[in-house]
């Protein structure tokens, strides 16, 4: 299915809650959806059989300053047509319902993004680090993060 | 007549609890600095916790800090045993966000050298899996076949397992004039090692024992899972990037996509994860052996190197098809010459996530073995 007939089919569905995107080539085009509508939005994607995404491609952070954002890039083997979900939140109350239910690959995407950005995602099983160590401070892509002096009594070098 | 003792044992009195297990981080079998918490009811695997990290060093972070081609070696760094097929699908989504066409030598060159790294790969990867089971001889036969592959790379790059090759809109440097012969002469050289092992090692009775109808994964769940490469393949599902959406010039080749079909045991099982890759080393020798026949002899593999690399406000994920499966990298660009944000989704990270769940149920032997069926690299789980 086309992309723009993708957005025409959301549209219709969730109304104002999901806002099409169509940037020029090569940036692939987006859909903005408010972060409480996620997961119903995705099990709508999932579900519906012409649209069928059964595959998620990527779960990616992002901090945009000044907000967080989740981006999703979703993937139907079946139809072979693609689709890019955007969420913005603030960064004070970062919360995102998860979608691991939806997809299981999305377990440790979440994990990491909460890693790496503090995207608390609600509902999520098991939401703790992933790739840095279990108490590490701080998120370490978010924008204005400061690297520690030391860790645990070591100095970091750099 | 004297009392008869009897020294058995009596079973039932034997207590039995669950034991916590940890395997790793320095275990040989974990293929790296992998630590996984596993949960024993006596032999029988009831829970498996994968704790990584070991290796973490933020690459992301680096990269926001790095101009486009300063991430390249970063980039070797992900998965180093096929550092080539790492660096193409950043460099090709880098071209396209530039709207750069690279001339046709660089694209067949790259083809073959992919297609050659790929064939190293999944020779570490079978040897290795082969040295899980028990079978130390063709684990020394590949590693001797492998260094004719990273010796042809090393002419080519300068490094023998960290490249910085493909270059943004080219290559670091042409190949070098008996190119071509090298190439024709190592395929000879891994066919023969490759009909060697087939029968020293696939067919042979103890390792299909070992393998058939072990850590089985069906294909619905391995999508679900988003595994891709010769996990997924091995399920019995034919989704290669290299087919389903052809990038750079592999729509010009002729080659099969190998999938699992069950032969000595139940569809998905380590056994067919193994063919499969077997299967694929052959294709990638025919896609070389092509792509060497139509490659042109002459052209200028720099002429296309952009002087400055800037990407304007745009935003791409590139997907190329590595030895591992699907790799691919976010790029977004801000208008000046380093990104906003690169991610790598990296395809060990994902496949190593299906583990706790196929593992389930089986010996803690065969849990070695399924982990590495799976053939993950750390330096590319942790990044």
């Amino acid at each position: 299915m086309q992309t723009e007939k993708i957005f025409d089919t959301l549209t219709k569905k969730f109304g104002n809650d999901v806002t099409p995107i169509l940037e020029a080539a090569p940036s692939e085009p987006f859909i903005l959806v408010k972060a409480d509508k996620i997961y119903d939005v995705c099990l709508f994607l999932r579900d519906n059989s012409e649209l069928d995404f059964d595959y998620m491609m990527c779960l990616t952070g992002v901090h945009q300053k000044p907000d967080l954002g989740v981006v999703y890039h979703l993937y139907s083997i079946k139809h072979k047509h693609k689709i890019v979900l955007k969420t913005f939140v603030s960064i004070d109350a970062p919360n995102v319902p998860t979608v691991e239910r939806i997809w299981r690959s999305a377990d440790w995407h979440e994990r990491e993004a909460w890693d790496m950005y503090g995207i608390n995602f609600e509902g999520h099983h098991n939401l703790i680090r992933i790739l840095c160590p279990y108490d590490w401070e701080g998120f370490p892509l978010r924008k204005d993060y400061v690297t520690p002096e030391e860790y645990h009594g070591m100095r970091v070098p750099y | 007549m004297a009392e008869k003792k009897t020294f058995e044992m009596e079973y039932s009195k034997v207590d039995t609890e669950r034991m916590r297990l940890n395997v790793g981080p320095q275990h040989p079998s974990t293929h790296g600095v992998l630590r996984l918490e596993v949960e024993l009811d006596g032999e029988i695997v009831t829970e498996v916790v994968p704790h990584m990290g070991y290796l973490h060093r933020c690459f992301e972070k680096h990269c926001e800090a790095m101009t486009y081609p300063q991430c390249i070696p970063y980039i070797d760094r992900l998965d180093y045993i096929s550092s080539m097929n790492n660096e193409w699908p950043y460099v090709m989504g880098v071209e396209k966000l530039m709207g750069i066409e690279v001339p046709e030598r660089v694209e067949y060159i790259r083809v073959i050298m992919a297609e050659l790294n790929r064939i190293a790969n999944h020779q570490i990867a079978v040897a290795t899996f082969g040295l899980d089971a028990g079978a130390f001889t063709p684990f020394l036969y590949y590693f001797r076949d492998r260094e004719e592959i990273l010796a042809i790379l090393e002419k080519a790059s300068g490094g023998r397992l960290l490249y910085n090759y493909f270059w943004v809109g080219g290559l670091a440097a042409d190949v070098h004039p008996t190119f071509k012969q090298e190439c024709l002469d190592v395929i000879k050289h891994i066919r023969a090692t490759n009909a060697e092992v087939t029968n020293l090692l696939i067919y042979n009775k103890i390792f299909i024992d070992r393998t058939a109808n072990v850590g089985i994964l069906p294909a619905d769940v391995a999508i679900n899972f988003g595994c891709s490469g010769p996990v997924l393949r091995g399920s019995g599902f034919p989704l290669d990037l290299r087919r389903a959406e052809p990038y750079s010039i592999y729509d010009r080749f002729d080659f099969n996509v190998v999938v699992g079909k069950g032969e000595v045991g139940t569809l998905g099982d380590c056994w067919d994860r193994n063919i499969v890759r077997m299967g694929e080393m052959e294709e990638s020798c025919k896609i070389i052996e092509q792509a060497i026949a139509q490659m042109p002899d002459t052209g200028d593999v720099q002429e296309k190197l952009p002087k400055k690399i800037r990407i304007p406000k745009s935003e791409i994920l590139s997907r190329a098809e590595s030895p591992k499966g699907d790799l691919g990298f976010y790029i977004v660009g801000n208008g000046t010459d380093k990104p906003e944000r690169l991610r790598c989704r990296a395809t060990s990270f994902i496949n190593l996530s299906v583990l706790p769940e196929i593992s389930k149920g089986y010996m803690i032997a065969d849990l070695i073995l399924i982990l590495g069926s799976i053939d993950i690299v750390l330096g590319e789980v942790d990044r």
